[in-house]
């Protein structure tokens, strides 16, 4: 509760400093107050153009997460293991790990159009590469005396992996996925804000058109409505998971 | 099968050693772990393995335990030969390699739940049982980073108990842990074998603990790793580690330790 309290009285000082910034600024079309923002949110959600493209990026996003993540962990496992495919695969994704994922906006605009496959294209190449690493690392930092006391205790094979070598390397996998999701997430609103497609506009595209319009309150409040998506995701998706582990491993939060 | 079936003691195993080489390459070359070693240990005894470092005992035990294989000659628990790991032959190691993910009772239950035949209820019943032998059943949902060096060895006892082997194997348990902890392990130790009737192999650096724990002490030379000596440890039990006799067995096997260390001196 006190936490609560103390972030509550944090935000609305911005909220405040930001009233008496646009008051000294006096130029709402460019630095809007914070009431017109509140209002061009409160019309939006009205008219259900914040909802729909709310869904819109979020179908997206996790569509395009989840199969990333379906690519990307077992083939961390494998190149974990397997010496050859380490020094192929897993040299390609350390490289294409530094490549900013917006780069593959063009390429996939010239490879699928402007059609939604374009977008999930973006978005699985921002998630692959990270969650590919991250379980790649977190394989290879598995104590082997794990494996050997499983062994003992008859398990093998599969059993291991699931029972084994996945839970011991969820930290390093999740902290990959924390980054997955974040890249995903990066270059799924570069992918919208440039490209026009029909199949459905995303919070990008309202960012795009508040601009085109010059409509201060639109852009900033997709902004604000983007952030909270961001810290919603983080809370219901990995939350949970950095909790159990702070518990069990008595690492710190 | 149920809970209390699962607690029945199987009879122990009795293990033979048969003329058995291992060598390891290394990058200062090959070295000779074990050289020719023949053990038989008998059904419910208890085997200490002592020695200088690099001397094979650790070999000799991750041969039993099936998790390493040798050059030549055979291994056998109850007259079938070691090819693997097995359930009748559970490990303790030096680390406790307890898994950080699962509490108190998941890692007691590990071994359990590989074990076919038992209801989930048994299995927490049997895991519980354990628990209670090595006097942590207050602790089943504690994590293991809470608790202290000897509960975590402790933790590690129980699930090495816990599928009830024929054969427990211990790489140097104690090794890590202060006197005091120890030395309430040992007599802890010693009732849960009088309890649970294995055949122990102990690996150890600590001649008083060999004493202490041992019907015979397995005394090992480094390289290449051979039996040296054997000792039968008559005294009583429980036995205490600071008592007179117990120490004079010790001195008499460190001595035998040391002549030998100054006999390959010049070899090495």
């Amino acid at each position: 509760m006190k936490r609560f309290l103390l972030a509550s009285i944090f935000f609305l000082t911005l909220v405040v400093l930001w009233h008496v910034a646009a008051v000294i600024k006096d130029t709402p079309v460019l630095f809007p107050f914070p009431l017109d923002v509140g209002r061009y949110l409160v019309d939006a959600v009205k008219d259900g153009t914040l909802a729909s493209s709310a869904w819109t990026t979020m179908t997206r996003l996790l569509l395009g997460y989840a199969i990333g993540c379906v690519i990307g962990l077992p083939l961390g496992l494998l190149t974990a293991r397997y010496k050859v495919l380490s020094d192929t695969i897993g040299v390609l994704a350390l490289g294409l790990q530094t490549l900013p994922s917006v780069c593959w906006v063009p390429l996939a605009l010239l490879w699928y159009g402007q059609s939604e496959a374009a977008m999930q294209f973006v978005v699985i190449m921002g998630t692959v590469w990270s969650v590919l690493i991250a379980v790649d690392n977190g394989v290879r930092n598995l104590p082997p005396l794990y494996v050997r006391a499983a062994r003992t205790m008859g398990s093998n094979g599969l059993h291991t992996l699931t029972h084994v070598v996945l839970p011991a390397s969820l930290p390093f996998v999740v902290s990959g996925m924390k980054q997955g999701w974040a890249f995903a997430w990066r270059s799924l609103m570069a992918a919208e804000i440039y490209v026009t497609i029909l199949s459905g506009y995303g919070l990008g595209h309202l960012l795009h058109f508040g601009r085109e319009l010059n409509a201060m309150d639109q852009v900033i409040g997709i902004m604000l409505v983007i952030v909270l998506i961001g810290l919603l995701a983080d809370k219901v998706m990995f939350s949970p998971w950095e909790r159990f582990m702070h518990k069990r491993w008595g690492t710190a939060k | 099968m149920t809970a209390s079936d699962a607690l029945q003691n199987p009879s122990p195993a009795k293990l033979v050693v048969d003329h058995v080489t291992k060598s390891f390459t290394t990058e200062r070359g090959k070295l000779v772990a074990l050289d020719d070693v023949s053990l038989t240990v008998a059904e419910g005894e208890f085997v200490c393995l002592v020695g200088p470092s690099g001397c094979g005992k650790s070999t000799l035990l991750n041969l039993i335990a099936g998790l390493d294989t040798p050059d030549s000659g055979m291994l056998s628990s109850d007259g079938a030969q070691i090819t693997g790991t097995g359930r009748e032959r559970s490990v303790m190691f030096q680390e406790h390699a307890l898994f950080p993910w699962l509490d108190v009772l998941g890692n007691v239950l590990f071994g359990l739940n590989l074990k076919p035949g038992l209801t989930k209820s048994d299995r927490i019943e049997v895991a519980q049982y354990y628990l209670q032998l090595v006097g942590l059943q207050r602790f089943a949902h504690a994590n293991i980073h809470e608790l202290s060096g000897g509960m975590k060895q402790r933790v590690a006892l129980a699930r090495a108990l816990a599928p009830n082997p024929k054969v427990l194997c211990m790489d140097e348990p104690f090794a890590a842990l202060d006197a005091m902890t120890r030395e309430q392990l040992y007599s802890d130790l010693q009732s849960i074998w009088a309890a649970r009737k294995k055949t122990i192999i102990f690996v150890t650096h600590n001649v008083r603990e060999a004493v202490c724990l041992g019907d015979r002490v397995v005394l090992f030379s480094p390289n290449p790793g051979r039996i040296r000596e054997e000792f039968r440890i008559p005294l009583p039990r429980p036995r205490d580690i600071n008592s007179v006799e117990l120490a004079s067995h010790a001195t008499e096997i460190t001595r035998a330790l040391k002549a030998h260390k100054t006999l390959t001196a010049p070899q090495e």
